[in-house]
């Protein structure tokens, strides 16, 4: 047993640490992208050539952190197959098919348009070079959008049907899983938090070649573009991240409560906006929760189910089975103690449909069968032994989620700050403090945007899919020196390359002027 | 014919050309060999697979997994 608890904290790093590193690519991608085409937009229209020159560098840019990001994400493919098998097989054709689109479609798009954005400046005309760094950026959100279905059906599993014979979630339903309200928010989140990150990044380095005195036009106007759409990306952002809120306090109110440190719940719910989470809180039911707990009253209760006043449940509720309909209706469902008996009420008919099919009884297998989907809403939970085995890590969920949104509101700052500079004194850019506030403000964005994941991730903690399957039982048979090893040598290897990735960027940013014209046209 | 032409020469031109597109792609192919190369033929095998006596058992293998995973 303390081998494979071994094994479920060694896969689970891994995956954290694969997954975090791809997401240090993806949402620049998905963000640049749209920042080149809009600035290539604007060099077509006005034809000023020294947009041309702005477009070119961005897009250099572009591609490197695409060369850069390009196949990370096939790691955790291999880490599925091997680490996690039983999740793999599990839910296999659900999950793998978002993903084959994703292949098959968004790959060849960007493949495709990708070639002639790069190499295309002199060889096509200008409208097909815009019109295929348009389908570039768009090519890179579709690929965004069937990762996100994916995930999204992790945490709201909707359009399956559990088919005992395979042992596999088989899909029934295409476009319950692509258009889940979960798997929609969480596309349009990420998507602008993408258009955020660009936005701050293209505003940094800006600020940088500002400080440095080099290209003071094109950074200025570097900065406008980067500035209007990452503070549009920063607001969308915000939007839909109330709009997954509400969607985590419908399907994941686990989640919300770990997120707030909320162990029971009220009617006007506050949102907390400062405290200090008390572990002791896990124990004592008389410990209070958050320290020095500053709130704004109401707050959760709107966030949660869009009006003041309205019971938002925590998580001794949740246990006790108090919790909230899909209209935010507050009502009394099973505890989890009963979520736990009908689990293993499924698993037994499980084991009985096995018993069935060896002795050839299809009676016997039609009812085990019977019983299975009877209770099959509530699988996951026959793994548990106790209640308190279904709460997530509140500490981190807590803490995480108030990175997120504290970063989160201090660059909406910076955008409207930078915003401000660029269009009234624009003299005042190159006052030194000001450019490194915009510098770093590029690791800060980061660390919001990994943060966002965590409260994602973690907060969906034991589930791997909810209420299905338990990150306890995804993990395969094997052995905890196997995963730890491969664990450090993706450390080693994603340090190298992120190293050499982040010289090439540094590189090209410091040695290429933004109006070079005449640079070469195929980088 | 001619388009084929057309596109081979527009991609052979472009891979030509490029200045830091080359550092790109020499990284891309260090990472390509250690993903593929190195990682996925030492230390990813397909373990259900692995654990299977016979191809088409999978099921069975995965169910005694979970179903004994307590």
């Amino acid at each position: 047993m303390n081998e494979l608890i071994g094994t479920i904290d060694w896969s689970r790093a891994q995956f954290a640490l694969t997954a975090m590193y791809h997401w240090l690519f993806v949402p620049l991608t998905i963000g640049l992208a749209f920042i080149v085409a809009v600035m290539e937009t604007i060099y077509v229209r006005t034809g000023n050539i020294a947009w041309r020159g702005i477009t070119k560098f961005w897009m250099t840019l572009f591609g490197i952190n695409f060369a850069c990001g390009i196949a990370t994400g096939l790691i955790l493919e291999f880490e599925f197959g091997t680490n996690w098998s039983n999740y793999s097989w599990f839910v296999g054709d659900i999950f793998g098919a978002p993903l084959a689109i994703e292949g098959l479609f968004a790959f060849f798009m960007e493949a495709t348009f990708v070639a002639v954005m790069f190499f295309g400046w002199k060889k096509v005309g200008q409208k097909f070079h815009l019109t295929a760094t348009w389908l570039t950026a768009f090519g890179v959100t579709l690929s965004a959008l069937w990762i996100l279905v994916a995930n999204a059906w992790m945490q709201h599993p909707v359009g399956m049907k559990f088919d005992p014979a395979q042992m596999r979630n088989v899909m029934d339903d295409f476009w319950a899983v692509a258009l889940s309200p979960v798997a929609i928010n969480k596309f349009f989140h990420a998507v602008f938090s993408g258009w955020a990150l660009a936005g701050v990044f293209v505003v940094g380095v800006s600020c940088w070649m500002l400080w440095k005195k080099r290209n003071t036009e094109a950074a200025t106007r570097s900065i406008k573009v980067g500035g209007w759409i990452g503070l549009a990306g920063l607001l969308l952002t915000i939007y839909t991240g109330h709009g997954s809120a509400v969607q985590v306090a419908r399907v994941q109110p686990m989640k919300l409560a770990a997120m707030e440190g909320l162990y029971n719940g009220s009617v006007n719910q506050g949102l907390v906006a400062f405290g200090i989470y008390n572990p002791e809180a896990e124990n004592d039911p008389q410990a209070k929760p958050i320290l020095g707990e500053v709130s704004i009253p109401g707050g959760l209760s709107f966030l949660a189910n869009g009006k003041f006043g309205t019971f938002v449940p925590g998580i001794n509720d949740l246990i006790e089975g108090r919790t909230i309909t899909q209209s935010g209706d507050t009502i009394y469902d099973l505890s989890y103690a009963d979520k736990i008996a009908r689990g293993k009420e499924a698993q037994d008919a499980l084991r009985e449909y096995d018993r069935a099919t060896a002795a050839g009884d299809t009676v016997a297998m039609r009812l085990a069968a019977r019983r299975i989907e009877q209770n099959y809403d509530y699988f996951g939970y026959g793994f548990l032994d106790n209640p308190r085995q279904a709460i997530p890590p509140v500490a981190l969920t807590f803490y995480a989620f108030r990175i997120m949104v504290c970063l989160g509101s201090a660059l909406l700052l910076i955008f409207i700050v930078a915003l401000y500079v660029a269009y009234n004194k624009p003299r005042a850019l190159s006052n030194k403090w000001l450019c490194l506030l915009g510098v770093l403000s590029v690791p800060v964005v980061w660390l919001c945007s990994q943060a966002g994941w965590i409260v994602a991730e973690v907060g969906r903690q034991p589930w791997v899919v909810q209420d299905k399957m338990t990150t306890g039982v995804a993990i395969s048979d094997i052995s905890a020196d196997s995963v730890q090893l491969t664990f450090w040598i993706f450390a080693a290897v994603f340090t190298l390359l992120l190293v050499a990735e982040i010289s090439i960027m540094l590189r090209q940013i410091s040695s290429r002027s933004l109006t070079d014209i005449q640079a070469p046209d195929n980088d | 014919m001619k388009i084929i032409s057309r596109v081979y020469r527009f991609y052979a031109d472009g891979f030509r050309n490029m200045t830091v597109g080359k550092s790109l792609w020499l990284l891309i192919l260090i990472k390509v060999v250690i993903i593929f190369g190195i990682l996925k033929l030492f230390f990813f095998p397909d373990v259900v697979s692995q654990k299977t006596d016979r191809p088409g058992n999978e099921s069975q293998t995965v169910r005694t997994e979970i179903l004994n995973r307590q």
